[in-house]
Parts: C-alpha cells; sequence; structure tokens
C-alpha cells in the first residue's frame, strides 16, 4: 500500500480517520492501522471529508466509540459501518 | 540524530535567549498609546499593546504582575522600558525585572502627560536599542534552549501526526536536558487519568488532577451555559473533523510524546524552578493566552501544531507551526514552518518528522524568522481570571 485511504490509531479502535481528499459513497477505502501495521478495508456508505471518521464496524446507539484505544464518547444512531462519523450521530460523554 | 547546538544570547542571569527584542512595556491599558509612540519614534524597538491593569486585585492582579515582570524577564528581551500612569505599580513591574540584571527602566504618565513621557522614554530606548545592536550570539547547548508548546485549530491529523511529532520531538529533547512545557488544562477532558499517569511521580499527578479538577468546579460549571459543544471542540475543530472534547484531548497529548514524563505543574505564567525536564502549566486553551503565559515564564520558543490552520503568532517568542493536514498546506502555506503532511501518505515516518522539526527549531533558534514572525503576528493577550473591581 503506498497512500492510504484513512488511518487507524489502534487495532482496537472501531473508527477511522480519512486522510485523502473527496471520498465518495460506494468507494472501497484502504487503511493503514499504525499500531499493528496491517492494511484493513471499508466501503463508504457516505461521502467523507478529509479529517472525518468512518466507521470500522456497526455501531449500536449508545455504543462507546474507540479511537487511540479509548473512549472518546458515544454513539447517538445507529451507524452502520462505512458510515460518517461525526457531530450528528456521536457526542461527548463529558460537560 | 545527535545531540545539536544553536546560537543564542547569554543574558547577565545566565538565562540564553533567540532573539534580541527592546520592548516598550505598558503597565496598564491607558499606556498602550505612549509605548506604541516611543516604538513608532525609535526602530527596532517593539510595543506590546494589551487590555489590562487597573482595578485588578488578588490572584488577578498577582497574574498581571507576573504576567508583566516574566515578559520582560524573558531571555529573548534585552531590554525593557515599563510606561504605567502611575510610579507605584510601574515600578513594582521594573523591580521585577530588575533581578534578572538587564537594563529596564520606568517611566509614569501622571503628572508628566504622554508627551513629555515619550521623549523621555524615547531617549532611553535609543540607548537601550543601540546597546542591544551590538550583542553577540554564542554556542549554546540545546538543554538551555526552552521550549513550550501548545495545538490549536486541531483535528484528526494533528492527533495522527503533528502533534506525534511534536512529542517525537519532546521525547528526544527530554533525554537532552532540555526544559519543555505544555498546558491546556481544559483540553485535556477526557484524557485528563492519562495525562496525570505520565506524572514523573503521584505528587505530580496528582497537583495535575487537582489543577484539572479545580478548572472544572471554578471555571467551567459556574459559567456554561450550553453542554460546550460549540467551544470545545471549536467550530474548526468540528469542521477538521474533532467530534468530542475527548477524541481532542487524546490528539493533544500526543504533544508530549511516548515517555518523557512532566515534574511539575506550573501556575499561569509561573517560572519552572526543579531543573530540566517537561511541566505542565495550568493555562486556557486559547491559543494567544496559553503562548503568552508560557512566555512570561521563560520559555524561547514556541513549537505549535495545527490541523485547519491556526495563524498565531508571539511578540517575544517565536511560534513555529506545523501541520500535517495537506489542504492546510495547499490553501495557507505562508503560515506553514513545516509540513509533515507525509506522514498521512506513509511517505515519512514519526521519526524522521521529529528530526525535522528540531532542525527547523534549531534553525529558528540561530535566528531564522518563523512564518509569523515575517507576516507580523505578534498575539498578546494576558489572562484575566475575573472581573476587576
Amino acid at each position: 500500500m503506498d497512500h492510504p485511504d484513512f488511518l487507524v490509531h489502534d487495532s482496537t479502535d472501531t473508527v477511522g480517520v480519512i486522510v485523502v481528499e473527496g471520498v465518495e459513497a460506494g468507494q472501497k477505502l484502504t487503511g493503514w492501522v499504525m499500531d499493528t501495521d496491517e492494511t484493513i478495508t471499508v466501503e463508504s456508505l457516505d461521502p467523507i471529508p478529509l479529517g472525518h471518521k468512518v466507521a470500522l464496524s456497526d455501531i449500536a446507539d449508545g455504543d462507546t466509540i474507540i479511537k487511540y484505544d479509548a473512549d472518546i464518547g458515544k454513539a447517538i444512531l445507529d451507524i452502520a459501518k462505512g458510515g460518517h462519523v461525526h457531530v450528528h450521530n456521536i457526542k461527548t460523554k463529558r460537560w | 540524530m545527535s545531540k545539536p547546538k544553536f546560537r543564542g544570547y547569554r543574558r547577565e542571569n545566565g538565562r540564553v535567549g533567540v532573539r534580541n527584542h527592546v520592548i516598550l512595556l505598558p503597565l496598564d491599558d491607558l499606556s498602550n498609546a505612549a509605548c506604541e509612540a516611543v516604538a513608532n519614534n525609535i526602530q527596532g524597538t517593539m510595543a506590546l499593546p494589551h487590555a489590562y491593569g487597573r482595578l485588578q486585585f488578588g490572584e488577578d492582579l498577582e497574574l498581571h504582575f507576573r504576567t508583566l515582570i516574566g515578559t520582560g524577564s524573558n531571555p529573548n528581551v534585552a531590554a525593557v522600558i515599563v510606561i504605567g500612569i502611575e510610579p507605584g505599580w510601574t515600578s513594582r513591574v521594573v523591580e521585577g525585572i530588575k533581578k534578572t540584571g538587564k537594563r529596564v527602566e520606568g517611566f509614569a504618565i501622571e503628572q508628566n502627560g504622554d508627551i513629555s513621557t515619550i521623549a523621555a522614554a524615547s531617549r532611553v530606548a535609543k540607548e537601550y536599542v543601540q546597546w542591544a545592536s551590538e550583542l553577540s550570539r554564542e554556542e549554546c547547548d540545546v538543554s538551555e534552549l526552552w521550549m513550550s508548546m501548545k495545538c490549536g485549530e486541531s483535528d484528526t491529523t494533528s492527533g495522527l501526526a503533528s502533534n506525534p511529532t511534536v512529542g517525537n520531538l519532546t521525547d528526544k529533547m527530554g533525554e537532552w536536558g532540555a526544559n519543555l512545557c505544555f498546558g491546556e488544562t481544559s483540553e485535556l477532558t477526557g484524557a485528563e487519568q492519562d495525562c496525570a499517569a505520565r506524572g514523573a511521580d503521584d505528587m505530580a499527578g496528582k497537583k495535575f488532577l487537582d489543577t484539572w479538577q479545580a478548572y472544572m468546579d471554578e471555571v467551567i460549571e459556574p459559567h456554561k451555559t450550553s453542554d460546550l459543544s460549540d467551544s470545545q471542540p471549536t467550530k474548526g475543530n468540528i469542521e477538521g473533523g474533532l467530534s468530542t472534547i475527548e477524541e481532542k484531548a487524546f490528539g493533544n497529548l500526543q504533544k508530549i510524546g511516548k515517555k518523557t514524563k512532566f515534574i511539575d505543574v506550573l501556575k499561569p505564567a509561573e517560572e519552572p524552578t526543579k531543573g530540566p525536564g517537561l511541566y505542565f502549566m495550568d493555562t486556557s486553551s486559547a491559543a494567544a493566552e496559553c503562548v503568552t503565559l508560557q512566555a512570561a515564564a521563560g520559555y524561547v520558543v514556541h513549537l505549535f501544531p495545527t490541523g485547519q490552520g491556526n495563524i498565531i503568532g508571539n511578540p517575544i517568542e517565536p511560534v513555529i507551526k506545523l501541520t500535517a493536514n495537506p489542504r492546510t498546506v495547499r490553501t495557507m502555506g505562508e503560515h506553514v514552518d513545516l509540513d509533515v503532511s507525509g506522514i498521512l501518505r506513509r511517505e515519512m515516518n514519526l521519526d524522521e518528522a521529529g528530526d525535522a522539526l528540531i532542525d527547523i527549531t534549531i534553525r529558528t533558534a540561530n535566528g531564522r524568522m518563523t512564518a509569523a514572525e515575517a507576516l507580523g503576528h505578534r498575539e498578546f493577550v494576558m489572562t484575566k481570571l475575573y472581573r476587576s473591581a
């Protein structure tokens, strides 16, 4: 793999970060899991901007979102694998 | 990478600066005009206007003095002229700066007026700037380079690449005995336990958690009118893909590297006194407020990773900007000192990026102007704890 489409901090993470511009729905994306140096793939369900997150598995409403092998908030809607993950479907557990 | 050296200005108290500023420091808002007039009269001097200094009291007043005295005492400053509306508080700032042994003189406007004050201060400023112009740099060990760090307009690329690049520098510089400082109390929310675990001992970790909890209890909780979702993360953070404060906090924490431990927790603008190593400072997460406090504590070079493109500078501490966001490099590259977007394309690894950041840091210390300096960014923003009396 030369240029990955998305990066994953840790193999336990449930989201990856898109690192290219112009990702459209229905695109087969290649990802690099940084801590294990694995390559994974996922098909995007939505257009996802550079820097935004993609779900790496199906996530249920109320599930904890894992990134950096850590709790970064909770889902407030069901999110399908390949979906755009952001403020419309996840929320902080703080404040 | 082998341990580098840099060329800096050794000051009267032994500390080393990387810039040679002669500054006009207003005690208060009323004295900005006189300071700016002197800076206009005398080439090579710089005024640091700000909004405060009247009727402050208690801890807020102490912070005001600590920030002004610390700014004047910073080794990037060769000499200082303080101008205030009245002589009492003006002389308190002058006496504080004088402890460094550097040249400093104060002027008060009451019973003189602006025009006489400007004339008298201009004569001294001219002497100072001509004296400073003959100072020269000497070779110094990198352990004498005090570096602060703070990220801004972060996005997910910050946590993936530009903050870990600073972390790589932190781990290397930590081993070389440099003095480093991070801050941003509220922005560690969600990762506060992970941050506390990076304390060099239980006391440092506990002091951090107590500081964080006090910020929550005394600043956030009494004043919040919503869940802070429009402030932390910021609109820019959200545009860049950060969804929650927890996500932002774990990205933020990447700046302190993988192994460096912090040895103490500093009050805002407090000078570190426990020797070389990494310090945490209790600061706001707003860029200009944080960098102003770190500069007042004596830090001489600032490392600033950004995602969406924060453009901040500081009048006395050069701010080195790095980003991993390829769109930011393309659309606002004039603000970027180091492009580490190659990490996202797997063209560059973190060790190489850290070395590249050390290289640009040493070049900046040696005198290379940062993008923010070239573009005239001099955001000097005092932290105010509460309303004046």
